[in-house]
């Protein structure tokens, strides 16, 4: 019996080793996930993305993701075990992710690392990240649309200029439909966490709110808002389900496409440290249908999309006036540069609060 | 007929060795049950599990990096217990100390400072989440107060009050509103023992800790003290032992190595300080102490082990792509049969049959 036994675990460890030598002529790609695969929202997103990236290259190719990895000290050691696990090819897809990749770079020059949102690259390591505020800026034209109180409930995640621009993009396109629009924005320090969202979507429902928009990556505030009959903007991936009759539209990251331009540039050995950062144009991101607003409403969001794709409307056109009154410098012609953006730090006039940390 | 649970007249020695094999043994056959209903092959996983962390040096120091934390808590909560004190916030300890070094490595920051700096900011941080332990302790010997309650809560606060200063006061000026403070500089950062690994001077502290509590509980009067004040109240008040002031000791050398642990995983593996630089240490510490019975070299393996657990569960999401709630189910399904064989040391398993009168005399 022990001897059978013995021979059976042989045999097991055998057929295991004998599977790995023919997977390991296939490129290996790593993913570290912050959430759950399930959380419907960011992670879920980057999930399909990899989804994509299978059906197309499956043969070529084989993927290994690690899910729920905190941004905390545990992110290092996530990267590299991928690393030691013969991954080629490692993106890791969140922001907070940023030293520990790097870190791991360094240390494994030969690895390829693609580092989401983030700013610090290396010869070895990319950043790609998308131009959200051209989808927050249609949210904002629909929304001063459609809000009946003229208040906006705003779920941030981290005061980091992703977000902040996001908010100034929403304004700004509200102004030019009600110019008095008022937007009260709550923070919930957190990228994911449901009770916290929906809490946040409560309070801003009871100060007046009737059009909630979030950048944080539950579906709870879209629930919320359909539960109490107010409108919102959906997060990251498609929510009309929990909330069909409340979702507007929702800004979808759609990852498949980079995924796979950047696993073909590896497989065919032009891979290169690149710094991208697409828009509507480059289908880095999409809008979800536009549902629950009349016609008129829809047609305007869809000129503006139309607008901002064809590069004919720029979110943040100048002149553009800070919340301390002075007007901001205007650094790329006739908008701020991509600059300006991406280390947003201001709000702009119209918001009644102030920036943490200002 | 019927199965009842008999108190046992003294503690089974044998058992209580033989129990956590069991538990292990148990936990075992049930992940090959439940490998096998996930269509994962049950020999290969728990290769992945147990055997393939311990075969690479790089994996052996994830290890023990990950344990150190836990063995240094948990050495600590092991005082409070034996004690019979209830030191359920070394989670804030963990914070505050952290909170404290982190304060000189950030004022510091930049400036030339000399190598006074680490070994100044472990002190300080063994220093504060000690003060900070004191304040349950305190409130208990003076107030009565539950300090299982009041410990607990003041881990929210210290939670808080971190969040606060990295959003705050010590965010990195250059770190686009994240919240975090600046990376430390090199004077202010643990020095690694392996160039290019992650294995840190933290982990001979924490060894140096397990052998300090050895002796202190073996060895000594206090520890002793600690034994009999926990084990027999009264035989300890007739003694003339004095179980308030051990209440305040045994707190706040807990606070001092929860403290010690917090700046030790800040200056270490971390870098810098931030929110969520503990995964729950203080909590996972509290079963990594009665996994270990309370004793110092069983916390040291208890600590180990549930760091292989962490590190082996990744590597099976690699290399065999079993979800991580598989290792989550699988740690709890370990804790539930040690709790469950433990009773087996206070108690044994006995058939009662209704018609005698025994059954009703027993008790």
């Amino acid at each position: 019996m022990r001897k059978s036994l013995l021979a059976l675990a042989a045999g097991l460890l055998l057929a295991g080793s004998i599977s790995a030598a023919s997977a390991a002529d296939k490129l290996k790609v790593g993913f570290i996930y912050l959430g759950p695969i399930g959380d419907l929202g960011w992670t879920y997103q980057h999930d399909l993305g990899r989804q994509a990236l299978v059906k197309e290259l499956g043969d070529k190719i084989e993927t290994t993701y690690l899910e729920n990895v905190p941004e905390g000290p545990d992110a290092e050691r996530s990267i590299e075990q991928l690393v030691r696990a013969g991954n080629k090819l490692i993106f890791t897809t969140s922001f907070g992710y940023m030293d520990p990749t790097l870190k791991v770079a360094k240390k494994y020059p030969n690895v390829h690392f693609e580092h989401a949102t983030g700013y610090k690259r290396n010869p070895n390591m990319s950043t790609y990240s998308a131009k959200w505020y051209q989808g927050r800026y249609i949210q904002g034209l629909i929304a001063a649309k459609m809000s009946k109180s003229g208040v906006l409930g705003y779920i941030g995640s981290f005061p980091i200029p992703e977000v902040v621009s996001g908010i100034n993009a929403t304004v700004l396109a509200a102004q030019t439909i009600n110019p008095n629009i008022k937007v009260k924005i709550i923070w919930a320090n957190t990228w994911f966490d449901p009770g916290k969202e929906a809490d946040a979507a409560k309070a801003l429902i009871d100060q007046g709110a009737d059009v909630i928009m979030q950048h944080t990556d539950s579906p709870a505030a879209m629930q919320i808002a359909s539960e109490r009959g107010k409108l919102a903007f959906g997060q990251d991936s498609e929510m009309i389900k929990f909330g069909p009759k409340s979702q507007l539209t929702s800004i979808l990251d759609t990852w498949g496409p980079y995924y796979i331009e950047r696993v073909k540039a590896e497989l065919a050995g032009t891979w290169k440290s690149e710094d991208t950062w697409g828009g509507l144009d480059s289908h880095m991101f999409a809008m979800a249908p536009y549902t629950n607003m009349p016609d008129d409403v829809k047609k305007m969001a869809e000129d503006a999309q139309a607008a901002i794709t064809a590069g004919k409307l720029h979110p943040f056109k100048c002149p553009i006036v800070g919340q301390d009154g002075k007007p901001v410098e205007c650094k790329g012609g006739d908008h701020l540069d991509d600059g300006q953006i991406l280390g947003m730090n201001f709000y702009v006039k119209g918001i009644d609060d102030k920036l943490p940390g200002k | 007929m019927q199965l009842v649970l008999e108190k046992r007249a003294e503690r089974s020695g044998a058992i209580a060795l033989v129990s956590p094999m069991i538990a292990i043994g148990l936990t075992i056959v049930t992940m090959v049950i439940l490998f096998a209903i996930l269509g994962k092959n049950p020999l290969l996983a728990l290769h992945a599990y147990f055997i393939a962390p311990l075969t690479d040096g790089y994996s052996l120091q994830e290890i023990a990096v990950k344990a150190t934390p836990l063995v240094m808590i948990a050495i600590g909560l092991s005082l409070c217990y034996l004690a019979n004190a209830w030191n359920i916030g070394a989670e804030g300890q963990f914070l505050i100390g952290a909170v404290a070094g982190s304060w000189i490595a950030v004022k510091t920051q930049g400036t030339d400072a000399g190598a006074w700096v680490l070994p100044a900011m472990l002190v300080l941080a063994a220093a504060a989440g000690a003060l900070y332990a004191l304040i349950p302790a305190i409130c208990k010997v003076k107030f009565g107060a539950s300090e299982i309650l009041t410990s607990l809560m003041l881990v929210y606060v210290a939670e808080l009050f971190l969040d606060y200063l990295v959003r705050g006061p010590w965010r990195d000026p250059h770190g686009f509103n994240f919240p975090t403070t600046a990376e430390f500089d090199p004077v202010a950062t643990v020095p690694l023992l392996i160039e290019g690994g992650r294995l840190h001077l933290g982990s001979i502290i924490a060894l140096l800790v397990v052998a300090a509590a050895a002796i202190l509980l073996g060895r000594s009067i206090k520890g002793f003290e600690i034994r009999v004040v926990g084990a027999a109240p009264r035989a300890a008040r007739f003694g003339g032992f004095n179980a308030n002031q051990l209440i305040i000791l045994t707190f706040a050398v807990s606070g001092a190595l929860a403290g010690l642990a917090g700046i030790i995983e800040v200056a270490g593996p971390v870098g810098h300080l931030q929110p969520g630089i503990s995964p729950g240490y203080g909590f996972t510490a509290i079963i990594v102490a009665f996994l270990g019975r309370l004793n110092p070299l069983g916390i040291l393996i208890a600590g180990l082990f549930l760091a292989l657990t962490f590190i082996g569960g990744e590597q099976a999401q690699i290399a065999m792509k079993i979800p991580l709630d598989v290792t989550k189910v699988f740690q709890g399904i370990l804790l539930f049969y040690v709790l469950a064989c433990d009773s087996l040391i206070l108690y044994r398993f006995k058939l009662v049959f209704p018609n005698r009168q025994v059954a009703h005399g027993a008790g």
